[in-house]
């Protein structure tokens, strides 16, 4: 089988198919455009798949039908069925796909290199298309597996608390040395065995990575994640030699490093620190140890609470992960609109870092039907605390933890935090007293005079105040 | 295509990566995540590459699996973000 230049249109129509990408993400800067990009998104990826299937010849046509549709199908399905607050973990499984197809395509194109056109007759591979192929296949399988391992820590089957091997720093180190080193040997020696234990080694590391990290670092780590795909599709777009692959593959990888930068500067880590791992390993350890005086606090109950809030004038609801796991995002929508028929402004706060992936919480407040206009960010509203009546936190902890502005020693200390202690009453859901967050660290929020505890279910909680303010 | 001009594209699509993204409101970070998801399965071309070509039948089959995940991520991807995309709501004016 001979190397034919492909016509010059087919160029052109990946070329369409990078830009149609662009735009799908473009169309993400309002809501009100991003439906719009998500189509164009969807033409770029169809454009993409017929020109390379007009190109490369349809002996298998038949096979490849049936493989889009059993991929498709169950893609399809599972996007209807997911609960949003899955969310995080479906992108995690997501990821993970990316990063097996990557390994899957780099093992193919070592096996039939003539026909990607990465070899003489002779089947030698070119020493660059080599090296792309190798990087592409390790990042593919780190991909791979550090998102398995996210996935099973966001899914709950495996601790969300970090995992540390003994040595742990000096077995990285030395996979990643090896796994480079195997690289640049295989440019000049093809044989099998230097491909597979590139594979092996990157797999490998992918899982050493993402163990020791745990489950509050998620949002950098499945960003990161997000990052490396995009790279390892860009890494197999230099193999083939295809605009499409390299623009999207570059997208993709500025997007995941984006949003892990986003992530680590909202919870003042830097990126290395959140790699290390470890963060909130031991939270009897940390501050909580010594602090563990008993203070007063005050409990109160979901009449009280609706009681103050219908009075207020502006109501701050902050939400964190909890109230994912509970489940309460409607009910939370339910009471905003009962406030609202009462008069009461209601705002609702995001953290960047609330939640286990960026704009998780959003999803679901969206989800709840809550309209983004009444959604703000951090920055935006930090400063309406102090004439706000009613701070009511749900779920959050450690992303309204003074400590983080005051105390040098706290392991948040430097992390933008919401100024609930400036509202003139602060209302937190919680459990019970005895958990922190997962930071591990005590909260002075709790011990506040103008601070009530609502100690409950957050579903719960919140569908009792809605009783009581409906009557 | 020579490696140059492949770099060209690159270290352009990089820098319109970086800006395009710095855009994207921090309210759709998660539709964001979704959408370069299905986006990056545009590695599904080489995957059918493999899958169309002749010549070795473990390649092939190799390249029809690729298929498969990425056509997971591609319909699974879009469907999704779509359906997120779509609770996003502005007020209702009254």
């Amino acid at each position: 089988m001979e190397h034919v230049a492909p016509p010059s249109w087919v160029g052109l129509a990946y070329l369409a198919a990078g830009v149609l990408f662009i735009m799908a993400l473009r169309g993400l800067s309002s809501p009100a455009t991003s439906r719009a990009g998500n189509r164009y998104g969807m033409i770029g990826m169809t454009i993409a798949m017929v020109t390379t299937l007009a190109t490369h010849g349809t002996a298998s046509l038949l096979e490849i039908a049936g493989a889009i549709a059993i991929g498709g199908g169950l893609g399809f399905v599972t996007a209807r069925k997911i609960k949003m607050t899955d969310m995080p973990q479906l992108v995690a499984a997501f990821h993970s796909l990316v990063g097996m197809a990557a390994v899957l395509v780099g093992l193919a194109a070592y096996l039939n290199p003539i026909a990607f056109g990465i070899a003489g007759p002779d089947g030698v591979i070119e020493v660059q298309s080599r090296i792309e192929m190798g990087l592409g296949i390790a990042i593919g399988a780190i991909t791979f597996s550090g998102s398995v391992i996210a996935f099973l820590k966001l899914n709950g089957n495996m601790s969300g608390s970090p995992i540390m091997l003994p040595g742990r720093h000096v077995i990285n180190l030395g996979t990643l040395i090896g796994i480079i080193g195997l690289v640049g040997y295989f440019t000049v020696d093809q044989s099998p065995w230097v491909i597979a234990v590139i594979t092996a080694l990157s797999f490998l590391i992918g899982f050493l990575l993402i163990i020791p990290i745990g489950g509050a670092d998620m949002p950098v780590v499945v960003s990161m994640l997000n990052s490396y795909s995009g790279w390892a599709a860009a890494a197999m777009g230099f193999t083939l030699h295809n605009a499409a692959m390299i623009i999207t593959g570059a997208l993709v990888g500025s997007s995941g490093a984006i949003l892990s930068y986003i992530m680590c500067k909202a919870m003042n880590r830097s990126f290395i620190s959140v790699i290390a791992g470890g963060f909130g390993a031991a939270p009897e350890a940390s501050s909580g140890g010594a602090a563990k005086v008993q203070r007063p606090w005050k409990r109160g109950a979901a009449e009280d609470a609706a009681y103050l809030m219908k009075e207020a004038e502006t109501v701050i609801i902050i939400p964190g992960y909890g109230m994912a796991v509970a489940q309460a995002q409607h009910v939370l929508r339910e009471m905003g609109d009962l406030l609202k028929k009462a008069g009461v402004n209601v705002k609702y706060a995001i953290h960047p870092v609330a939640g286990r992936m960026p704009g998780h919480m959003n999803v679901l407040l969206a989800e709840a039907n809550v309209p983004y206009d009444e959604v703000f960010e951090l920055e935006d509203i930090n400063g309406e605390f102090a004439q706000a009546d009613v701070a009511f936190i749900i779920g959050a902890n450690d992303v309204v933890n003074p400590s983080a502005k005051t105390d040098k020693s706290s392991p948040i200390y430097g992390m933008p935090v919401f100024d609930v202690d400036r509202a003139k009453t602060v209302m937190f859901i919680k459990r019970s007293m005895g958990g922190v967050g997962y930071a591990g660290v005590d909260n002075d929020v709790f011990y506040m005079d103008q601070t009530m505890m609502l100690l409950a279910d957050a579903k719960k909680m919140v569908e009792d105040i809605n009783k009581a303010l409906a009557h | 295509m020579d490696f140059i001009s492949i770099l060209s594209v690159f270290v352009m699509a990089c820098f319109v990566g970086y800006y395009v993204v710095w855009s994207v409101t921090p309210a759709l970070h998660t539709p964001l995540m979704a959408v370069t998801n299905a986006i990056s399965s545009v590695i599904v071309v080489g995957a059918l590459v493999a899958g169309a070509a002749e010549g070795s039948v473990a390649s092939k089959w190799l390249g029809l699996l690729a298929v498969v995940l990425a056509s997971v991520n591609i319909f699974g991807g879009f469907a999704v973000t779509e359906r997120m995309l779509a609770m996003y709501k502005k007020k209702e004016k009254k």
